[in-house]
């Protein structure tokens, strides 16, 4: 199984995801260069890491979707390929309209760094198939535009096609507004594309894979994407 | 025209007379910024000297970009702290985040990978009506530009007093990693090395900015805005990643980045450190407007922005590094024999200085000093009118919720303090742990100073700030290392601040050397006055300690129903200085605690070893708020659910004494039943003083003064008290 990471000028999180898959999981990885204009064909999984892009001045995301390595991206994506955004990489396949809706400013107006329960809302993805129906998975957010927004017609879309993979949750799965820690529409967390093989999320598994940390919740999205190749079920 | 560059009449004269002829305005300009207190260190220098710098494991003391200390396996940690204050009042948000990219830069400049932030914060009082405008403005600050560089902020400090009214402290901390044979320092040498400008380009914001930070505050300071840079994080982000490709290469012979007088800096210092000189040509200089005089180029604060040497040869490699990473990068000048700095615009000589007598030629000033008048009020506080508590709970309540006491999560959320998978131990225990990959180590980070107990006693509170971030180290598994400090006190031209800094530093010192631990790096910010109102001495300390094994890592809070709750240490009726009469009583006065050093020592060993041999779960150090607050946070600072205790203290002394008092050198631990008398044992071969004081569990912290209840508080209710309190306050 070959893994890429994308790395853009301002990307932060990539040497976690790279360390995540490459020594905790042991899978093959690569960086991928976002000046680079390449085929992606040979990968099974690329992953947008968090950070700051392109530094994120304006809209998280908005400069990159222009990026060469982008054009790759979807490229891929269209071709059927597991594209997986965590924080920075969520905001930048919305931009790229990989996913919809848009992520904008927290309703605290403030970074937000620290561990927050994610229930998982549907376990029958590419990427949560190791996660058990309904369980609520304890995972760091960090970032200052993570509150997802969809229009009404949108959302009711994104409902009945199940795309909602995660949403902010209480300790016991209550999804309420007292845990949304953002404003995202509906709690929202993480989505998937309709075809099933792109997914975003705001929290970072990345960030609870570690054996070096008690907390290994971030293992089972991990896990659930090795498995789902692995078994060559198309997503 | 010499006034106006906030020099005196003897300097010129000096200049004068070394030079063998009147400098040009542009040279004028250089001498002013590279003499100010904050290049040059002429009031200060003196006193440094009395710090101990050497250490079988330092690699790098005082002098260069950062201090750096070896932690074996071939492995080196680079680090300093450095203040922000003067340009962090005016504009907060950019004063701070301008504080965060000149540490980072300090830092990699010498090769290694910035792994971990800290900062330590001092405001006005928290009704003080600018308070919560500075707190949110700094705060964002440091967020938004650490954040966006992709170095976590694992720990600091924040501390309120009326004495910050007008004149606010931020103080940044930055360590980072890096292959001990593969330090760089930023010197010139090589003659005919090309010397090569990369990063952001030049503009007119922060001219003079070392200047103003070398003088008093007044009712114009807001007139100088203009003179506080802007700092673009994504840009150093670029210089981080592009400077360590670069030192991965064999190309670089010495590197400096431009802070604090700019592109003037580092040309002479990186020539007076190689022995070398420059010829440089501000025509090649990347500029962001037209018409900059090489006087705006010379002294331009733009942040961001690195100067090299590499080797002959190497520089289009080096160039072509650099714009991978779209950098700014241009061959600018030359490394030449004679030490001299010689500067062109468009091939006209514009500035011909001897190096030496730019970096060297302030006169080391010995200030006269004398003891301030103050001390006499206040170095005693009469406790007979403060009446004794017969129960503690509303005082232990009214503490928690304290500005200075509180939990400080609505601070640190918005710091990523995760970000490159190294924080084992997060922010909200003593200390900050961080792993080092590809090791067993782990290193532990902390920030401290109580400026109150400096402004009683600059001598003691000194050695009281070493002291306790070093008792931090120790309760979270570490081995103290190495120190680094922030200086930080009023105008040295007043006879009165120079004696708190010479006792300040005196204090220091002495206890650096009884710990044995080497100021490797440090900074010194005076003239923190406005109006006349000085600060509070406040000598801000860093320490770093390191864990052999990063299982050692030991926390604060309480950890399983049943275990014993043991109190290592003395307690005795001191309540000068502390931050219970303080909260309760508004008077800052007495003596700070008594502070026995070798007594000091001897604890921490044995809390060590407690550690090592795995006898204790939980270590906490006793400070701000005493034996009281630091049972109450062992109880509720569990990052889950909170626990309840249970004790009972035997006492001789008053009762606000014992539970708020701030007696130094006390541990609490808690171990299970069965390592009782393991710890009893290793205690009494020592001869520290120890007592088992109760047991953990129940919902309730309880705490019994000679069999009678003094406090009966439900521990969710104090979390919720202690959790609460800051963001009510700043939002």
């Amino acid at each position: 199984m070959n893994c890429g990471v994308v790395v853009f000028p301002g990307s932060n999180c990539d040497h976690d995801c790279f360390h995540i898959l490459k020594h905790v999981f042991k899978l093959h990885t690569e960086w991928i260069w976002h000046k680079g204009d390449m085929d992606l064909s040979r990968f099974d999984l690329i992953v947008l890491p968090g950070g700051f892009s392109y530094g994120d001045y304006l809209r998280a995301g908005a400069i990159a979707q222009f990026s060469t390595v982008m054009k790759d991206v979807i490229r891929f994506a269209e071709s059927g390929g597991r594209v997986l955004g965590i924080c920075n990489g969520f905001q930048v396949l919305v931009e790229a309209k990989l996913l919809p809706g848009a992520l904008i400013q927290n309703n605290t107006q403030k970074f937000i760094c620290k561990t927050v329960p994610v229930r998982v809302e549907n376990t029958s993805t590419a990427f949560t198939g190791e996660c058990a129906g309904e369980s609520v998975l304890n995972i760091p957010i960090a970032h200052h535009q993570g509150s997802y927004f969809i229009d009404p017609d949108g959302l009711r879309q994104l409902e009945e096609n199940r795309q909602v993979v995660f949403r902010y949750c209480g300790p016991a799965g209550e999804v309420t507004d007292e845990f949304n820690p953002n404003g995202s529409v509906g709690n929202i967390a993480g989505i998937i594309n309709e075809a099933g093989n792109v997914m975003g999320l705001m929290p970072h598994p990345e960030r609870c894979a570690d054996p070096a940390w008690p907390n290994l919740d971030g293992q089972l999205i991990f896990k659930s994407i090795i498995k789902s190749l692995q078994s060559g079920v198309s997503a | 025209m010499v006034r106006q560059h906030g020099m005196t009449l003897e300097e010129f004269r000096r200049i004068q007379d070394l030079l063998g002829r009147a400098p040009n305005v542009t040279e004028l300009g250089i001498f002013s910024v590279m003499w100010s207190e904050h290049c040059s260190y002429k009031s200060s220098r003196y006193y440094l000297k009395k710090l101990p710098t050497e250490g079988p494991r330092v690699l790098q003391g005082p002098g260069e970009n950062a201090g750096v200390v070896d932690i074996g396996d071939g492995m080196a940690v680079v680090f300093k702290i450095e203040s922000h204050n003067h340009p962090s009042f005016i504009e907060p948000r950019q004063g701070a985040a301008t504080g965060v990219g000149g540490i980072l830069r300090d830092i990699f400049t010498m090769g290694a990978r910035p792994i971990a932030l800290m900062n330590s914060l001092r405001f006005g009082a928290a009704d003080h009506p600018r308070t919560r405008f500075l707190v949110n403005g700094v705060v964002d600050g440091i967020s938004n530009y650490g954040n966006c560089t992709g170095v976590p902020t694992v720990g600091g400090e924040i501390y309120f007093d009326p004495c910050y009214n007008g004149n606010i402290l931020v103080n940044v901390f930055c360590l980072g990693l890096v292959p001990s044979d593969k330090i760089f320092l930023g010197n010139a040498s090589g003659v005919g090395n090309p010397v090569i400008y990369f990063g952001s380009k030049t503009g007119r914001d922060g001219i003079h900015g070392a200047s103003m930070a070398s003088s008093e505050f007044d009712e114009s300071s807001e007139e100088k805005r203009p003179t506080v840079q802007v700092g673009d994080p994504f840009a150093e982000k670029l210089l981080i990643e592009a400077c360590l490709e670069l030192m991965n290469e064999d190309w670089v012979v010495g590197i400096q980045d431009m802070g604090a007088a700019g592109l003037t800096c580092s040309t002479f210092e990186m020539a007076g450190r190689g022995g070398t000189g420059i010829d440089l040509e501000l025509s090649r200089v990347p500029k962001r407007e037209e018409g900059m005089t090489p006087y705006d180029i010379l002294l331009s604060e733009s942040q961001e922005r690195m100067l090299v040497v590499v080797h002959k040869g190497m520089e289009e490699e080096a160039l072509a590094l650099f714009h991978k990473w779209d950098l700014d990068a241009a061959i600018v000048g030359e490394v030449t024999d004679k030490p001299v700095v010689r500067i062109f615009e468009n091939g006209n000589e514009v500035v011909n200085l001897p190096v030496e007598l730019v970096v060297d030629g302030a006169l080391d000033l010995k200030r006269p000093t004398k003891k301030p008048g103050y001390l006499q009020k206040v170095d005693h506080v009469n406790l007979t009118d403060v009446p004794d508590l017969a129960r503690g709970d509303e005082t232990l309540k009214k503490l928690l919720a304290s500005p200075n006491i509180a939990n400080k999560h609505w601070v640190y959320e918005q710091y990523d303090h995760m970000v490159r998978l190294n924080t084992l131990g997060l922010p909200g225990s003593d200390a900050a742990v961080l792993r080092v990959k590809d090791t067993k180590k782990a290193l532990a980070l902390s920030v401290d100073c109580n400026s109150r107990y400096c402004y009683l006693d600059p001598f003691h509170g000194a050695q009281i700030a070493v002291a306790e971030c070093v008792r931090n180290i120790v309760c979270s598994g570490g081995e103290p290392i190495g120190l680094t400090n922030c200086l930080n006190f009023g105008n040295p031209e007043k006879p009165e601040i120079m004696w708190q800094f010479e006792q300040a530093v005196s204090g220091m010192g002495e206890a650096c050397k009884f710990f044995d631990i080497p100021v490797v790096s440090g900074n010194v910010s005076l003239y923190n006055e406005t109006i006349g109102e000085a600060i509070y001495p406040t000598p801000t300390v860093a320490v770093v300690g390191l864990l052999e094994d990063s299982t050692y890592h030991t926390t604060q809070w309480f950890k399983e129903e049943g275990d014993l709750v043991g109190l290592i240490g003395l307690t005795v009726e001191e309540l000068g200085g502390s931050e219970y009469l303080s909260v309760m009583c508004e008077r800052v006065e007495g003596k700070p605690p008594h502070l026995d050093l070798p007594l000091a020592r001897t604890i921490n060993n044995l809390c060590l070893s407690l550690i090592k041999d795995g006898l204790v779960v939980s270590a906490h150090d006793c400070s701000e708020g005493g034996l009281g607050v630091a049972l109450a946070e062992s109880c509720i600072s569990h990052p889950h659910a909170p626990t309840g205790a249970v004790l009972d203290v035997e006492s001789t002394i008053r009762n606000d004494a014992c539970l708020f008092g701030e007696s130094q050198s006390r541990i609490l631990v808690s171990f299970s039943v069965e390592n009782r008398t393991a710890v009893e044992e290793k205690a009494k071969a020592v001869g520290v003083p120890f007592k088992v004081i109760g047991k953990v569990g129940g919902d309730s912290l309880v705490v019994n003064v000679n069999g009678e209840e003094f406090i009966n508080e439900e521990v969710s209710y104090l979390k919720k008290l202690w959790m609460g309190a800051l963001e009510s306050y700043v939002r």
